[in-house]
């Protein structure tokens, strides 16, 4: 069982009150409301609290991007990642994940990956995402090719990785006369790649195909084991059985020493008003062509204020009950983890332990309560479930490494 | 089409899609090009012009009731298949009409034939990049906040869309992601188009609601200069959909320039 920890590096210094007028902190709201003297204080106590995370027995670090919004101030996943590289030791550095599509020269994404993975000594998992709707605005890149250009830029990156260079890439989404970085991964045949996502069928379907690990965003337990039904049936007509080492999680899981501080924290889970990408414009954060076409009516009614948004918005005390939020000693979270692991059985677990303002101190307490006492049970509950990672069971990068196929796929790229 | 006037719907193959058109009246040919959001079936504009033109209204490629050509990718593309289709059909110098998006189509197509067309009408066009003020971004809005934009009076708006179903909303979207795909960066306008204008040969008619708020006046001006022959005309009461908030005072202006020597 591979467990990581997570904060969403929120830009928390910021008039709240205003955003909260404003109507919608994702895309629009006035970067003049950033403080950079809070936000290098709050980049560095980020860094601090990852490296902390490791010396508390933390053995993977889960990261993101965003941009344009308070909720997330790491506005480019690689940047942290880099610096880990170099001032941790041991701990996966997993990227959940680059923003394909929002990339206009995927080689050089494989670049700066390529040269994370040499410097962190062969520590990179590399996720990669299609960008929320917001950032497709934010990077002027057009949503109505997102999946295209995700699907072709993952095939360029791969390229990169693995063929020998120099060759050219002529594709629909990115032409290149040249790929020959001079920077490859240190892992072979490539870095493990993790695919994260919340609703979308079509990503679902797009990881099982390749054989790549699903890891369910935050989403609740009877939503989940829906995506493992998908993810599982697809994996059979594709030839092979999808296990754990397919499954990952992400869950809000705040741990403190006591109950009360832990639901006083755990309640800043839902800083933003309990949307999962911040306070987000139903216009903004579903550009047309980036949904899936099946959601086209809901979206759009969703667009001009007449139904309920798709991915929902429910209340804390709703989160708490269908599990999405846990929060707790360790004693009292450990059992509603095991929960979770013999429902949904992933092998893959990322605890999102810190958001909103929690202090600090706060936050290193939740830190060194999960490295110390929750990972290590979750592990020992793994071993008891037979809850094994792509690491322990050297599962295949890609559907093309497998050497257990039952019938060979017909499309699988 | 519209209730009292026959109208001739067809489904054309052009470019490996199926284009909608609906054709009705007789006279001179006039090919109307819609706007950015689509075209409701019914006006009062198009049903006006047939009685003394051979109206010929095509949906776009990908916008309403035509076919998704997934290889287009740029409006230039679109005057093309315009170009093909009146090869196709036969149709010997038509006069264009181009409403909002649908006057950047016409604008193409007039400098790729500079003298295969009668008159040029456009109409609030997008096209060029306005020397004041931006193009309103749909992207950044909703559909209906988008659709009433055009409209300089609400009610106008409200006679011709009515309770905006939601099959109205899912068409409109559809139309936004053709729009994203082939006029998403630079937004809504061509950065060479100007450079070709000055070689089209026939006379234009610029046409501008006093109160759009979709495109700027200063691009109709733009127009007006870069074209050789061009007269500007501002209607009054009008936003961006001039046609369906003015139709009596477009054909009006159209009827005079088109059958004008």
């Amino acid at each position: 069982m591979h467990v990581m920890y997570f904060t969403e590096q929120p830009m928390s210094e910021y008039p709240a009150k205003i955003g909260l007028e404003f109507g919608a902190t994702a895309l629009m709201f006035s970067n003049k409301y950033f403080d950079p003297v809070a936000g290098s204080r709050l980049y560095n106590e980020y860094l601090e609290q990852y490296i902390y995370a490791e010396e508390m027995g933390v053995e993977g670090f889960m990261l993101n991007e965003h941009h344009n919004a308070p909720f997330c101030m790491q506005a480019k996943c690689n940047i942290f990642a880099s610096i880990l590289a170099a001032v941790t030791k041991k701990a996966k550095i997993v990227l959940l994940g680059n923003p394909l599509p929002l990339a206009e020269n995927p080689v050089r994404l494989a670049e700066e990956l390529a040269m994370i993975d040499m410097i962190s000594k062969g520590r990179l998992v590399s996720g990669f995402v299609r960008g929320g709707g917001q950032e497709q605005l934010a990077a002027g890149v057009s949503p109505a090719y997102n999946r295209e250009r995700f699907e072709e830029a993952h095939d360029l990156v791969v390229a990169a990785w693995t063929r020998e260079g120099p060759f050219r890439w002529e594709g629909t989404h990115y032409q290149h006369r040249v790929v020959n970085p001079w920077a490859v991964p240190l892992q072979k045949p490539y870095p493990r790649v993790w695919i994260p996502g919340v609703l979308s069928k079509e990503t679902i379907v797009w990881a099982a195909k390749q054989r790549y690990p699903y890891i369910a965003l935050n989403t609740s337990i009877e939503a989940t084991k829906q995506i493992w039904k998908l993810y599982d049936q697809v994996a059979l007509e594709t030839g092979y059985t999808a296990g754990p080492e397919n499954r990952g999680y992400l869950q809000q899981v705040h741990v403190s020493d006591s109950e009360e501080k832990a639901e006083k924290n755990a309640r800043q889970f839902l800083w933003m008003q309990g949307e999962f990408t911040g306070l987000a414009h139903p216009v903004w954060s579903n550009p047309a062509g980036y949904f899936s076409p099946e959601f086209r009516r809901q979206f759009v009614e969703f667009a001009v204020g007449r139904a309920e948004s798709p991915r929902g918005r429910p209340t804390f005390e709703k989160q708490v009950a269908d599990g999405r939020v846990i929060y707790g000693t360790p004693d009292t979270v450990i059992p509603k983890l095991r929960r979770v692991l013999e429902e949904t059985r992933p092998s893959i677990y990322g605890l999102w332990g810190n958001d909103g303002s929690v202090s600090p101190e706060d936050a290193k307490t939740c830190i060194r309560l999960l490295g110390q006492e929750v990972m290590p049970a979750m592990r020992e509950i793994g071993k008891e479930l037979g809850l094994k990672d792509p690491f322990e069971l050297d599962a295949p990068v890609h559907l093309r490494y497998s050497t257990d196929l039952k019938q060979m796929p017909q499309a699988a790229e | 089409m519209a209730t009292g006037t026959r109208w001739t719907e067809t489904a054309v193959e052009l470019a490996g899609t199926k284009l909608h058109l609906a054709r009705a009246g007789s006279g001179r040919p006039l090919l109307v090009l819609h706007h950015d959001i689509g075209s409701p079936d019914q006006l009062d504009f198009y049903n006006t012009l047939v009685d003394r033109f051979d109206v010929l209204v095509p949906h776009h490629p990908g916008y309403g009731k035509s076919e998704r050509p997934q290889w287009l990718r740029s409006v230039r593309d679109v005057a093309i298949m315009y170009q093909s289709l009146l090869a196709g059909l036969g149709v010997d110098r038509p006069s264009l009409i181009g409403l909002g998006f649908g006057g950047w189509i016409a604008a193409e197509m007039a400098t790729m034939a500079p003298r295969g067309f009668h008159r040029l009408v456009l109409v609030g066009a997008m096209g060029l990049k306005p020397p004041d003020g931006d193009i309103l971004d749909q992207a950044i809005v909703s559909y209906l906040d988008y659709a009433r934009a055009g409209f300089h009076d609400q009610a106008a708006f409200a006679k011709v869309y009515g309770d905006v179903s939601t099959d109205q909303l899912v068409n409109w979207d559809l139309c936004r992601e053709m729009c994203f795909r082939i006029a998403w960066k630079p937004y809504m306008y061509s950065q060479t188009l100007p450079h070709l204008l000055g070689g089209v040969r026939v006379p234009a008619l610029v046409v501008w609601g006093d109160d759009d708020r979709v495109v700027p006046k200063s691009a109709g001006e733009r127009y007006t200069a870069l074209l050789p022959e061009a007269r500007f005309e501002i209607v009054r009461d009008a936003g961006h959909c001039v046609e369906m908030e003015q139709p009596a005072e477009l054909v009006r202006l159209v009827n005079g320039f088109i059958e004008g020597n």
